[in-house]
């Protein structure tokens, strides 16, 4: 036992108890511990992440007890190169949202609880190397996301958290056959260890059977084109720290169950699936993108492109290759940090004007000019401007797909073009141009509320100059699914 | 003849009696504190029932058995007795139900159930169901002032004894046919399914399937949880379920189990019906009493999966799922009762808004409904894993696949009641005032729901150990 992960996962659940447990109606102390507890757990992420060793590679930090023996689970976390950054990125956003939920009002220690073991839930599944403990961190999520959507949302919340909840249910059922398929055909005796059934090769029919039943609970998460409908209800809904946690974390887990699961577990059967995963990434990248053209309302913009940008994940995975692996790895860091900004800058100015109407939003700029800087920095990280973070993600993504998938990675680089097209135009509208009379009244951001969009905006601006510090770990934890599908 | 054996049993006999004498000599000034004098009384049977574990041991002329299976029920029934006498604290004196008479009488229904986890002959067993069965038609029927108390104590009776026959005819005619009474004699005299003995198959089934709630012998299970006290109701729920399956267990386990291949096909029949008409009734109902009465159902068509592969890995899982269920059940009942104390209702709609007036007895019935439904973080998560992937390895995947579905199906009925304290809201805000007893009742609940799901290899042991007892 190494202890690190357990500690990070433990931390948020002593906080969520603690603050639930705290005084009542003492908001700010609810806020402080809050605040703490995902301060710890952020220093904890990166302790994790500065003491793994990166020239070692594989599989470190490992926690390891039996659990239930007679079914072959044991509780066993570790983190390697593709889990480590979203582990940091979950610790980090989580810290950021809670900072920036200091106004939440109603029922305050509720809401942090509910953050708090959505953290924990998460680490939990970035962390898990053992299947059943990843469906069962993933199951765990699904209760305080419901909550967080359900009461502290906008008008239609009940009904957004409720196709939350069935959607997400759905999809981890069918997910949850796929894993028992695995593991009632993969090496006996039967064991839900990763390591196990990555080493073991399937029957081909099993594979597949295995790899779409996955690939169905993963589509619904990330969301792809068709399994996409509840994303825009969630965020449009949701308070603004929680579409930033959903956005920038809870859509990573179907990335990552993909890379994880499907890539490392199945690779034959991904490559017998590459141009179902080819097409529909196609389809989210181009209709997610030109759905956000003809947005009116700022966080459903914002919403669709999370679609569209997701799309580049599953490119990558569909390409197959090395440098495409690498691309859709990083490709949800930054964009959880690019969106986790946006969806924060959204929150800003909403709180603000009270509307996220973009024909009525006129000329911001001048009232808000921190607000309107961190805008344009996060929107032109959205599409791909060298320089910031964005760009590396996508362009390694369409660099390792164009060898492997001419037409999908020339279809979907038009996606950039309409990219650009949406956020350049919203950003005109929004912040520039002549300034309504309403809105002269505006101030800018407060030290609490800048916190979050400027270290946001650092990150993305550090990695977009020096990619290493992300590119490097990812390499390490793409290599061995690289060297496992071989060359193409 | 070793008396020893039966100490936990003369304990409750003792403790019953000592309750009549004390209500008889103190009547009012101890009614307050009888709850708590039943339940730390009870400590000292469970003592005697660890002491007692260990090897299988007879007594009485073969008539009495203690063995891995015995000991865990008993340990079971106490935990459901402490935690209902508990819960019933303030419920039965704001009521103005009889006290006396009330724990003595959930103390005599221990007995029974004793009885019936370590009868080893078949007119042992029947006794102690009956002992059990009469004073749970005595519970029912003790709220007097109130209609429907009294319906569901009758209703309870005349069924109950329509049950009781018609066990005691199958049983009849086992020992026609094998001549004896004694379980492993029984075994060792049976060999082939001969019409009669499929006949008294037949019968003793329906009679225990009344005792577990299996359909198609369900039909008193809504009218008497809705109308018996609130903590009988969770008392029946629990340890009245998990008599009728230890004595399942133990009649059909060793007494029947040459014909294993020939009842197994019974109970996977009731084992489908049962879990999926309780789900689906459960779907609409508007009272939580009900809601609960059928959900009681469905999970004894999980528990019917177990008998329907009829191995000892299965039996493993039934009992692991049994003691999960019973902590589940339990703490669900304590926020039941403390909610009905506090709004004076058991309908769903004024659960609206009540995770703002209570939050801890909220968060706990949450907590107990999740696991109801199987979902971790709680221990109902591996009962119900435990169980599908018994029953699976058996071979039974059609079963498997239709617990699966009613699984599905419960998630919407259960969060109901999560959604309606959580999300919904309600005109009157005020905060409810706390219990003692029940609040101590939910956290006990809670702490071994949670402690069972991180270290499930507490109870693994002894579930083993139980289902080792039956087959060997």
């Amino acid at each position: 036992m190494n202890w690190t992960l357990t500690i990070l996962i433990a931390l948020p659940i002593a906080g969520a108890i603690v603050v639930a447990l705290g005084p009542p109606d003492n908001k700010p102390a609810a806020r402080i511990l809050a605040t703490l507890f995902s301060a710890a757990a952020l220093a904890v992420a990166l302790f994790a992440y500065f003491s793994y060793n990166q020239q070692a590679g594989g599989l470190q930090l490992v926690d390891r007890a039996a659990w239930f023996p007679a079914i072959g689970v044991s509780y066993h976390l570790a983190v390697d190169g593709l889990s480590l950054p979203l582990v940091v990125l979950t610790a980090l956003l989580t810290f950021l949202a809670v900072i920036a939920s200091w106004n939440i009002e109603l029922r305050v220690k509720e809401y942090f609880a509910y953050l708090l073991i959505l953290e924990a839930g998460v680490i939990g599944v970035f962390s898990a190397s053992d299947l059943l403990l990843f469906f069962l961190f993933w199951e765990v999520e699904l209760i305080p996301m419901y909550l967080l959507i359900g009461i502290w949302g906008g008008p239609r919340r009940e009904y957004a958290a409720i196709k939350f909840v069935i959607y997400t249910l759905l999809g981890s059922a069918i997910m949850l056959f796929g894993i028992l398929l695995l593991y009632f055909n993969g090496p006996t005796p039967h064991t839900f260890d990763l390591t196990a059934l990555a080493q073991y090769r399937f029957a081909p029919a099993t594979a597949s059977a295995a790899f779409l039943l996955l690939l169905f609970g993963f589509a619904i998460k990330l969301p792809s084109f068709p399994f996409h409908t509840w994303l825009p209800d969630a965020h449009v809904e949701a308070p603004t720290a929680v579409s930033v946690i959903l956005a920038g974390v809870l859509l990573k887990m179907g990335g990552y169950g993909l890379l994880r699961l499907n890539v490392g577990l199945l690779p034959e059967a991904t490559r017998q699936f590459a141009l179902l995963l080819a097409i529909l990434a196609v389809v989210s990248v181009l209709y997610g993108a030109v759905v956000s053209m003809v947005q009116p309302d700022l966080k459903s913009m914002v919403a669709y492109s999370s679609i569209s940008h997701m799309g580049y994940v599953m490119l990558g995975v569909a390409a197959l290759n090395a440098i495409s692996l690498n691309g859709a790895a990083i490709q949800m860091f930054t964009h959880g940090t690019i969106t986790g900004l946006l969806f924060l800058l959204v929150g800003v100015v909403y709180d603000r004007t009270h509307t996220r109407d973009i024909p009525a939003l006129k000329g911001l700029a001048p009232r808000m000019p921190l607000v309107a800087t961190i805008f344009v920095i996060a929107g032109l990280a959205s599409l791909g401007l060298p320089g910031l973070s964005g760009f590396i993600a996508e362009f390694t993504v369409l660099v390792g797909s164009f060898s492997t998938l001419r037409w999908a990675t020339i279809l979907s680089a038009f996606g950039i073009v309409i990219t650009a097209g949406y956020i350049l135009w919203m950003l005109q509208r929004v912040f520039f141009g002549p300034a309504d009379e309403r809105w002269r009244h505006l101030t800018d951001v407060s030290t609490r509320e800048a916190i979050p969009l400027v270290a946001l905006a650092a990150i993305i601006v550090l990695i977009g100059v020096y990619p290493a510090i992300l590119t490097d770990l990812v390499e390490t934890g793409v290599a061995p699914l690289a060297a496992r599908i071989g060359p193409p | 003849m070793n008396f020893g054996l039966i100490s936990p049993e003369l304990a409750l006999l003792v403790i019953a009696l000592g309750l009549i004498v004390l209500d008889l000599i103190f009547s009012d000034k101890i009614q307050k504190a009888l709850p708590y004098l039943t339940a730390a009384a009870l400590l000292a049977p469970a003592a005697l029932v660890l002491m007692l574990a260990g090897p299988s041991q007879t007594s009485f002329y073969d008539t009495f058995v203690v063995d891995g299976l015995a000991t865990i029920f008993k340990l079971i029934f106490l935990l459901a007795a402490a935690m209902v006498c508990l819960a019933s604290a303030s419920y039965v004196k704001s009521r103005g139900i009889s006290a006396g008479e009330y724990y003595t009488l959930i103390v005599s229904a221990t007995l029974g159930m004793f009885v019936m986890a370590s009868g080893n002959e078949l007119i042992t067993l029947y006794i102690g169901l009956e002992l059990t069965s009469i004073s749970l038609y005595l519970l029912a029927g003790l709220h007097k002032t109130d209609n429907l108390s009294t319906e569901a104590g009758m209703k309870y009776l005349v069924l109950g004894a329509v049950s009781s026959a018609t066990l005691l005819y199958g049983l009849a005619l086992v020992y026609g046919t094998t001549g004896t009474t004694f379980l492993p004699e029984i075994a060792a005299r049976l060999s082939t399914v001969t019409p009669v003995l499929a006949l008294a198959i037949v019968l003793i089934a329906a009679g225990f399937g009344f005792k577990v709630a299996a359909v198609p012998f369900h039909m008193w299970v809504p009218d008497v949880y809705q109308g018996a006290p609130t903590p009988v109701t969770a008392f029946i729920s629990v340890a009245s379920k998990a008599a009728g399956f230890v004595i399942v267990l133990r009649v059909f386990g060793v007494g029947l189990a040459p014909l294993s291949d020939f009842w197994p096909a019974l109970f996977a029949a009731l084992a489908a019906a049962t879990m999926t008409l309780g789900n689906l009734a459960a779907l609409n109902q508007t009272n939580i009493k009900r809601l609960m009465g059928y959900s009681s159902i469905g999970q004894a068509g999980y528990l019917l999966m177990a008998l329907a592969a009829a191995d000892g890995r299965t039996t493993s899982a039934l009992v692991f799922f049994l003691v999960v269920y019973a902590f589940t059940n339990l703490g669900a009942f304590a926020c039941i009762i403390y909610f009905s104390n506090q709004t004076g209702s058991d309908e769903i709609s004024s659960y609206n808004g009540l995770a703002r007036r209570a939050m801890g007895p909220a968060i706990a019935l949450a907590f107990c409904l999740i696991s109801l439904v199987g979902m971790p973080p709680a221990a109902g998560f591996w009962g119900k894993v435990n169980l599908f992937y018994a029953v699976f390895q058996s071979g039974l995947l059609w079963l498997v696949l239709i617990g699966l579905v009613n699984t599905a199906i419960s998630v919407y009925y259960y969060l109901k009641i999560v959604h309606a304290m959580f999300l919904r809201t309600s005109a009157d805000e005020s905060p409810l005032r706390g219990e003692f007893a029940l609040g101590l009742t939910m956290v006990a609940a809670v702490a071994g729901l949670v402690v069972l799901f991180i270290a499930p290899a507490l109870l693994t042991g002894a579930s083993d150990a139980a289902a080792g007892a039956i087959w060997r």
